[in-house]
């Protein structure tokens, strides 16, 4: 509510002239305390947010000895143990390259998603002592945590950009060099995660002061989500209605974090693949790596998505005024 | 004089327990009993503060202060009515509200003043007076957790007392910090004062409104019982000590306060 203000009262105070004259509250406008233009508002306060996503980065690790260093350990750890699982031990010979980068490409985006979507919901509540007390817009609390989870997930995307510069390297296959079309599919990867992160940690915050079981109820969602894309096993299994009918193929197509996944994995994995990137381990013959129309699926469920944000920004701006009473 | 906070005709409604069980609420609807019953907090308050001029905002526990300090700071919206504001508000109703433990006290005031509206070059600017003020030394590169609760409370207030406001609401500021902190909060006060801040002030102590403000309002279960002179205000309330036999601790207390007043 004090962005234009003149030059001259950020300086020390030699100004001994009484507020009102300073400031000009005359023509200052009468306003409601509490008036925030939502989203937009965060952007507005971009230096509050930059503070508050560093204060959490910084908090997580405090006091740890490794420090940022566990950013890289856990998603790594995780990794191999899903590529001895899966890649080893379940996956031999369904006919695929390079297993392990189609899952860990995957894995950056749902990561990111599941981090967001759980630490945006919590992200009032555990807030709760600002909150109650200062007069913020609250948006600011679920982006600075999809920012956090973005951040997080940087490390990731090092750790598969090294892993497929190594296949290329010493495995059998091509030099991984990547293309821009790929490169372009993986931002957008990133952008529909980003969207689509942002929409439910604005909504289910709110939600969650009012229905505190909430967070449980998403968290219970979020252990699905990994499940759901096309990381662990093959897109073709859906996709060629030998297993599951034809019917729920569309279903499993319009989830957002799927068309994510295999976005981001048409720009890091896609490049690694020697020939057909998936073969039928029978006849040889080459199987469908992705969806049809990846890319213009891509930028429609952006639209959606952006709908998606306008409506949780509704959502959020009608509960939020009861937050502080029932935190 | 152009008027700085309007108050006009605000309700504030709260229930009773905001989170019941799914088994209460079923056990509530056997017996045929509403659990969500509510109370007003503040019931059509009314008023009107010009720029520059010093409120002391009185009442008895429970009697709406708090409530109406966040309508006005702007951190709950009111059920009805209306609530106006021109400029910026800071205030200590929130000190080391925004304080992260991990975090070292510079990077807390930082975080503190951006939160109450402040740009980096605002703040840096006043960093220096800012430290200078809540005097935490060699603390200040020190996580806030490992504090002493005074010298985190006198974090809070140093970024508060600092940011270049227009409304400046304090809540039971002297509850906190030793004598010399207080004697140097109440010289600060009054310079926020002097300079023709809006200032919107919570005491139990008579004394110190009396000092610090030209205009009292005291709220009575919900509702403005009195708005006008301070000393008709401490009349009205009974605190001037004719009908109650002088209680120890709080007759020191106010004594103090008050002899700390007339110190500055």
């Amino acid at each position: 509510m004090s962005q234009s203000r003149p030059a001259s009262m950020t300086a020390p105070d030699p100004d001994r002239r009484p507020v009102e004259v300073r400031h000009d509250l005359a023509h200052v406008p009468l306003a409601a305390p509490s008036r925030t233009s939502g989203v937009l508002e965060v952007f507005r306060r971009r230096y509050l947010l930059r503070l508050m996503v560093r204060r959490e980065i910084k908090a997580r690790y405090a006091g740890t000895a490794f420090g940022l260093a566990w950013s890289y350990i856990n998603p790594f750890t995780r990794f191999l143990t899903f590529y001895f699982v899966f890649g080893l031990l379940l996956s031999r010979g369904s006919g695929m390259q390079n297993f392990a980068i189609h899952l860990f490409a995957g894995m950056v985006l749902v990561n990111y998603f599941t981090e967001s979507v759980t630490a945006g919901t919590r992200s009032l509540l555990s807030n709760k002592g600002v909150i109650a007390k200062m007069a913020l817009p609250r948006e600011m609390f679920p982006v600075a945590s999809m920012l956090v989870s973005l951040w997080h997930a940087i490390p990731q995307v090092i750790i598969l950009t090294i892993a497929c510069v190594i296949s290329g390297w010493v495995g059998d296959g091509p030099l991984w060099v990547p293309d821009a079309v790929g490169m372009a599919a993986a931002l957008l990867g990133f952008i529909l995660i980003m969207v689509y992160g942002t929409a439910c940690g604005l909504m289910f915050s709110c939600i969650n002061v009012i229905f505190r079981d909430f967070q449980r109820i998403v968290q219970t969602f979020m252990n699905i989500v990994p499940f759901t894309v096309p990381m662990m096993y093959p897109y073709y299994l859906i996709a060629d209605g030998e297993r599951i009918p034809l019917k729920f193929h569309d279903l499993y197509v319009a989830n957002p974090v799927a068309e994510a996944v295999m976005l981001i994995q048409r720009g890091f994995w896609y490049p690694t693949c020697d020939g057909p990137c998936v073969v039928d381990p029978a006849t040889g013959a080459a199987l469908p790596d992705f969806v049809n129309d990846l890319y213009s699926r891509g930028f429609i469920m952006l639209g959606i998505g952006l709908v998606l944000l306008a409506v949780a920004q509704f959502v959020f701006s009608r509960l939020e005024k009861t937050v502080p009473e029932r935190l | 004089m152009t008027t700085s906070i309007v108050v006009d005709n605000v309700s504030k409604t709260f229930r009773y327990q905001s989170h019941p069980t799914l088994k209460k609420v079923l056990q509530n609807r056997l017996h045929g009993s509403r659990s969500n019953e509510t109370f007003k907090a503040l019931d059509g308050v009314s008023f009107e503060v010009r720029q520059g001029e010093s409120i002391g905002l009185m009442g008895l526990n429970g009697s709406g202060k708090s409530t109406l300090l966040k309508l006005v700071s702007g951190v709950m919206v009111p059920d009805d009515g209306k609530v106006l504001t021109r400029g910026r508000i800071s205030g200590l109703i929130a000190t080391g509200a925004g304080f992260h433990n991990e975090l070292t006290g510079r990077e807390n005031i930082y975080m503190n003043a951006a939160m109450l509206g402040m740009t980096k070059d605002e703040t840096d600017s006043k960093f220096d007076d800012i430290a200078g003020f809540a005097d935490v030394g060699r603390f200040m590169d020190t996580p806030v957790g490992n504090y002493s609760s005074g010298m985190f409370a006198r974090l809070g207030f140093s970024v508060a007392v600092h940011v270049d406001c227009d409304i400046f609401i304090a809540d039971e500021v002297l509850a906190v910090g030793d004598r010399p902190f207080k004697r140097k909060c109440l010289k600060r006060m009054k310079e926020i004062r002097e300079s023709g801040i809006t200032m919107f002030y919570v005491s139990h102590s008579a004394g110190s409104v009396k000092k610090m403000c030209d205009r009292a309002i005291v709220l009575d279960k919900g509702r403005v019982g009195f708005d006008g002179n301070v000393d008709d205000a401490i009349k009205y309330l009974h605190y001037d000590g004719d009908d109650e036999e002088p209680d120890g601790e709080e007759g020191s207390e106010d004594e103090r306060d008050d002899a700390l007043a007339s110190d500055i």
